[in-house]
């Protein structure tokens, strides 16, 4: 028990992967001929876009910040979208992540040179962003906001009626990540300056580069996000991805990520969001209502970054 | 002879930054009063009251967050808790006689300090930081709001809102105004200036030393949740009290603006300093501001962006002061 | 005292372990009324976690701790004061943002106990209304003590209290000390200055590697101690060094390093000196006198207000510690802590000083990286077997981690600030071995160190700061205890601001 226990300590992404096998085979004992390949491909489809969520929000965490703006900057970026989608899908591209970029900016100013805690920055800054976009809104009731092809496709699609075409961003996303992480001296620095970020400026390392590209990074990422999620619901609405702030937070500290920093990677949080996704789907399949759901929900993930924190003492 | 030499050299000048956080506050808020006085010349008693009865449930959320950031935790469960007792209180109030009311709202008020006292508990059980656990527990307390009361709705007897409502005592000094000065005087203050305040502003400064000191960090911790609460039912209930009805998603706007106030307010998200009267003041400057954008015929949504700048800009100032030190 | 005296507290068979690390194996203590107890070992010897055991920080995993005959479990520290065992812990127990007066109140003390205490240590004139933020580190300590004092504790604990303090303070613990033993109460001292300890201390206790290996007076027994401390194998391979003869530096066209008038606030004003290749020199100061502010600048991390500093006799514009390391100027700080990664491998750790610049930020060429860290760390004799986390290191390895940094990148003019501090004697030894060798290459060396004979020991001349000034300068081999001190306290003229090399 006690070896099994250390095996586990020592291979946190096991253990995880386990869990997550547990939930999918758990739906399919107590609905038999529920997980098929078309629910697997619901699944990655609908995992893809708070797993990108997850990956700025790494990013963010490795530091030791956070960003609570990324639901507002999703948000934002998917509605900007739809209502430039008439002057062309390049132009309504380049505008919608451009809000990620300048967000990004701002943020990164604020924690990097000024030293503002991340966490009041990024609430800061999701405000304005939300506000903006309530304002705007009012400017934009007479056009009429759609969705473009291209993104529909992005965010619904699926090839031969079963690979979400959303699969092969994120896969493309995790591939950076994972190398960017381990194998670039950026991500070695992300790691060292959420260590000790004293140390890294004794050894040199302008901290505040880093830290200003990091931020950056998260808020194209979750621009990108929104791209993904307006295109899975083809409507832009200005409460979008708020549902996402939480999971957002979640997949990465389910999937090992210190919230203090210098510990975890994005493997974790990959699972961690396949995790979130499936007790969705298993939420959603009890046939309980809303409050109910929200209530299970929260306290599943409070109890499994209990055990994890735990268990990785 | 080198003890009086570092002695001599410490000899108490505060850091600019510290006056900025300590004076910033009260000067905002009297230019913003100014400015509103310049605006709107008319404003007069009702436009006091109203302010007052706006801000009394944010006041209470920007105490409550203050005491728990000032404990060196954070609360983002702060607008679930309010929107909890707000449905409570309007749903159980609604054929409720006006004595009834408010044996319920003493009941809902003690019920806050558990809801709380239970955040606090998950913190310490758990071993997650403040900030995810709370994070979380605001979406399950935003489920028990919904549980309660599916859509706005409820009520409360007409001697109850009058409470609210009036100003008894002078135009100028309308009763929501009193109820803050009655809540904040009655349950904070004495805590304050007692050795359980100490505990407090200890556990947030250094929780080792004030472990080493006699503190218990994790009662210091609950006692700080539990308070928080308190002052979020309270803000539950005045929500109620004000605006007549509960309303489950009302309480989504408290979290963020109560960092918002916490911070505008100049208490150090570090904890073990700062103290409630700043984030008061600027929870009645949130209010204001909307107020002021409507007399100017501005969108009042322009609020919403007013209050991120507000803290942006209010936090990048903090942080160039220390960066211009930093320089120097 | 006689050795039939009471006996007052006794450890038995205690053991603690954090995760993975095991922190003590098997403890014993035997306290008896009215004596002053050392308890030694090196780092990670355990003497710490004990301490914090007794007064109830964490539980034991095993073990008894009896307290005048009865069996005892405290919970928290306030337990252990009420039974009268109060500890002065290495790192200073009072709450940054209260008063001095609101702490006391914090820990039920009364504030007229406290003043009387501080009369006695002579600190009477600290303004009890200052938050503890804004006092310096050695009269916190003394603020700590102090307290400590104030509640009247049957044993009291003082761990490393000494470290930090200047000589002039710890004097005045050693005084209250004695005086705490005449009243017939017991002091537990932990300390790793064997000077203090013989002075001071009735008996010692030493510990290794979480076992006590032996309980001896303390009289004339310094070699046993050391002994019981190291293990005889390692206490032979770490054989003291002689004393260096003054070594001629071959006066060189530019030095590595040469300061003209560095001047800093009030900290620093005139300083200049010249520092050849090859060469190690010392800087001697009480605390506080500028020696920090001065490493700081060398190494970037502080601007100085005026004044040149010269590398290979090229004048540097110092605006980041990236500046100081493209110069050559490589920094080893006091703290630890300031410089690692704890949660980092050491290879992370070893490897970090080549990331500094931004063309460092693409693909890691991961087999010249390993190659160069394992290099360096076998130089150092780094024990790796806990190496995915630093943190897990004792202190001296983590210190050698630190070393190793500059080792594995490129560096002229290595500055050690205090580098030996709370490390154990054969670390310290082959610290400075290091340093010689490093020197024989051809490298300069900066070292402050806290500790005035290892000045002797390790340099090849020294400086003495005063208030900012150089107070004083002389080859190693004058660079006695006495000759140091005197001009630490301002007392030998000052030397000519331009000395000459």
């Amino acid at each position: 028990m006690s070896q099994a226990l250390a095996l586990v300590r020592g291979h946190t992404i096991l253990a995880l992967i386990l869990l997550l096998a547990v939930f999918v085979l758990g739906i399919e004992i107590a609905r038999p001929g529920t997980v098929t390949p078309l629910w697997i491909s619901n699944a990655l489809l609908f995992a893809a876009p708070l797993a990108i969520l997850g990956a700025g929000q790494t990013l963010v965490m490795l530091t030791g910040g956070i960003d609570l703006s990324v639901a507002s900057v999703a948000t934002g970026a998917a509605y900007i979208l739809a209502t430039n989608a008439a002057s062309g899908d390049g132009t309504a591209l380049a505008l919608s992540l451009s809000l990620g970029l300048i967000v990004g900016i701002v943020n990164g100013l604020g924690v990097a040179v000024l030293r503002v805690q991340p966490l009041v920055m990024t609430l800061g800054t999701g405000l304005m962003v939300g506000g903006a976009m309530t304002v705007y809104s009012q400017y934009m009731l007479a056009s009429q906001p759609h969705v473009p092809a291209i993104i529909q496709t992005l965010g619904a699609g699926k090839i031969l009626g079963l690979i979400p075409v959303d699969l092969f961003l994120w896969a493309a996303i995790a591939a950076l990540m994972l190398f960017a992480l381990h194998r670039t001296g950026f991500g070695r620095l992300l790691y060292a300056v959420g260590d000790n970020r004293e140390a890294c400026h004794l050894a040199g390392i302008r901290v505040w580069r880093v830290l200003f590209v990091d931020y950056v990074l998260c808020a194209l990422l979750a621009a990108i996000a929104g791209l993904v999620l307006v295109g899975g619901t083809n409507a832009a609405d200005l409460s979008l991805a708020d549902v996402y702030l939480l999971p957002s937070v979640a997949c990465v500290i389910i999937g090992g990520t210190s919230i203090f920093g210098g510990r975890g990677g994005y493997s974790g949080t990959i699972v961690g969001a396949l995790i979130l996704t499936v007790l969705t789907s298993i939420l959603t399949l009890l046939d309980v209502p809303e409050p109910v759901k929200q209530i299970l929900y929260g306290a599943i993930i409070l109890s499994l970054a209990a055990a994890y924190a735990r268990l990785t003492e | 002879m080198g003890a009086v030499h570092i002695l001599r050299r410490n000899g108490g000048s505060r850091s600019f930054s510290h006056h900025l956080r300590a004076a910033g506050m009260p000067l905002l808020f009297l230019a913003s009063i100014l400015a509103t006085l310049a605006i709107h010349r008319n404003f007069g008693a009702f436009d006091v009251q109203s302010l007052a009865l706006g801000a009394l449930p944010l006041a209470m959320a920007a105490t409550a967050q203050a005491i728990v950031v000032i404990s060196g935790g954070i609360d983002l469960s702060v607008g679930s808790m309010i929107a909890v007792s707000n449905v409570l209180s309007a749903s159980l109030m609604q054929h409720a006689s006006f004595r009834q009311s408010l044996g319920l709202a003493v009941l809902i008020i003690g019920l806050g300090a558990v809801q709380g006292a239970i955040n606090g508990i998950l913190i310490i059980l758990s071993r997650i930081p403040d900030i995810v656990v709370t994070l979380t527990t605001g979406f399950i307390w935003g489920g028990v709001a919904l549980l309660v009361l599916e859509r706005p709705g409820g009520g409360a007897p007409s001697d109850f809102l009058e409470i609210g409502a009036g100003a008894d005592l002078s135009p100028f000094l309308p009763n929501a105004l009193l109820l803050l000065i009655v809540a904040v005087a009655v349950i904070w203050l004495p805590i304050r200036s007692s050795r359980l305040g100490l505990s407090l502003y200890a556990s947030g400064s250094d929780s080792v030393a004030a472990f080493r000191s006699g503190v218990d960090p994790r009662l210091a911790r609950i006692l700080a949740y539990g308070l928080g609460g308190i002052f979020c039912a309270v803000g539950g209930v005045s929500l109620t009290m004000t605006t007549g009805i509960g309303a489950p998603l009302a309480g989504a706007y408290y979290t963020l603006s109560s960092v918002a106030a916490v911070v505008i307010g100049g208490v150090s998200l570090n904890g073990g300093r700062g103290g409630v009267l700043g984030p008061i003041l600027a929870a009645l400057l949130l209010t204001l501001l909307p107020m002021d954008l409507i007399f100017l015929n501005i969108d009042p949504n322009y609020g919403q962006v007013i209050q991120g700048t507000l803290i942006v800009l209010v936090v990048m100032v903090g942080g160039f002061a220390a960066f211009l030190q930093g320089r120097s | 005292m006689s050795a039939q005296a009471k006996l007052l507290l006794r450890v038995t068979g205690v053991a603690k372990r954090f995760g993975s690390v095991i922190a003590l194996r098997a403890a014993e203590l035997e306290l008896r009324a009215g004596e002053i107890h050392a308890l030694m070992g090196a780092n990670g010897a355990g003497k710490s976690t004990l301490v914090k055991v007794i007064t109830g920080e964490f539980p034991a995993d095993a073990g008894e701790v009896t307290l005048a005959g009865n069996v005892t479990v405290f919970r928290s520290p306030a337990e252990a004061r009420r039974a009268g065992i109060v500890s002065v812990y290495q790192d200073p127990a009072l709450v940054p943002d209260l008063t001095i007066a609101q702490n006391m109140r914090l820990a039920r003390v009364p504030l007229d106990a406290v003043r009387a205490t501080m009369r006695e240590l002579g600190i009477e004139r600290l303004d009890l209304s200052r938050r503890a933020r804004e006092i310096d580190y050695p009269h916190l300590r003394l603020i700590d003590l102090s307290r400590a004092l104030a509640s009247k504790p049957r044993i009291l604990i003082l761990d490393e209290i000494t470290a930090a303090l200047p000589a002039d303070l710890s004097e005045r613990v050693f005084a209250a000390v004695r005086e705490w033993r005449r009243r017939g109460h017991s002091v537990i001292f932990i300390s790793h200055r064997m000077a203090e300890v013989a002075a001071l201390a009735d008996r010692a206790t030493i510990l290794r590697d979480g076992v006590t290996v032996g309980v001896t007076a303390t009289r004339d027994a310094e070699d046993k101690i050391v002994n019981m401390m190291l293990g005889a194998e390692v206490a032979k391979a770490a054989a003291a060094p002689q004393p260096r003869a003054s070594a001629g530096i071959a006066p060189q066209a530019a030095p590595a390093l040469e300061l003209r008038g560095l001047t800093y606030g009030h900290a620093l004003s005139g300083v200049s000196f010249r520092l050849g290749a090859g060469e190690i020199l010392g800087i001697a100061a009480l605390e506080g006198q500028g020696q920090q502010e001065l490493f700081d600048c060398i190494a970037g991390v502080r601007r100085a207000n005026s004044g040149e500093i010269l590398a290979n006799g090229r004048a540097l514009e110092l605006r980041h510690p990236a500046d100081a390391i493209r110069a050559g100027l490589v920094l080893v700080p006091a703290n630890r802590l300031h410089a690692l990664l704890p949660q980092r491998s050491i290879r992370e750790n070893v490897a970090l000083s080549s990331l500094g610049t931004l063309g460092a930020w693409g693909p890691i060429a991961m087999r010249a990286e390993r190659k160069r860290v394992e290099s360096a760390v076998e130089r150092l004799q780094i024990d790796k077997r806990a190496s995915s986390e630093v943190r897990r290191l004792s202190g001296g390895n983590q210190q050698k981690v630190v070393i190793a940094r500059w080792l594995a990148a490129e560096f002229r003019t290595l500055l050690c600030f205090d580098p030996t501090r709370g490390i154990d004697i054969g670390t310290k030894r082959q610290i400075y071995a290091l340093l010689r060798e490093v020197a024989g290459q051809g490298a300069a060396v900066l070292l402050f160190t806290s500790e005035l004979p290892e000045i002797r020991l390790a340099c090849d001349r020294a400086i003495v700061l005063f208030a900012g000034r150089i107070s004083g300068e002389m080859p190693a081999s004058e660079a006695d205890e006495a000759r140091l001190l005197r001009a630490a306290h301002g007392l030998a003229a000052p030397v000519r601001a331009e000395a000459p090399v």
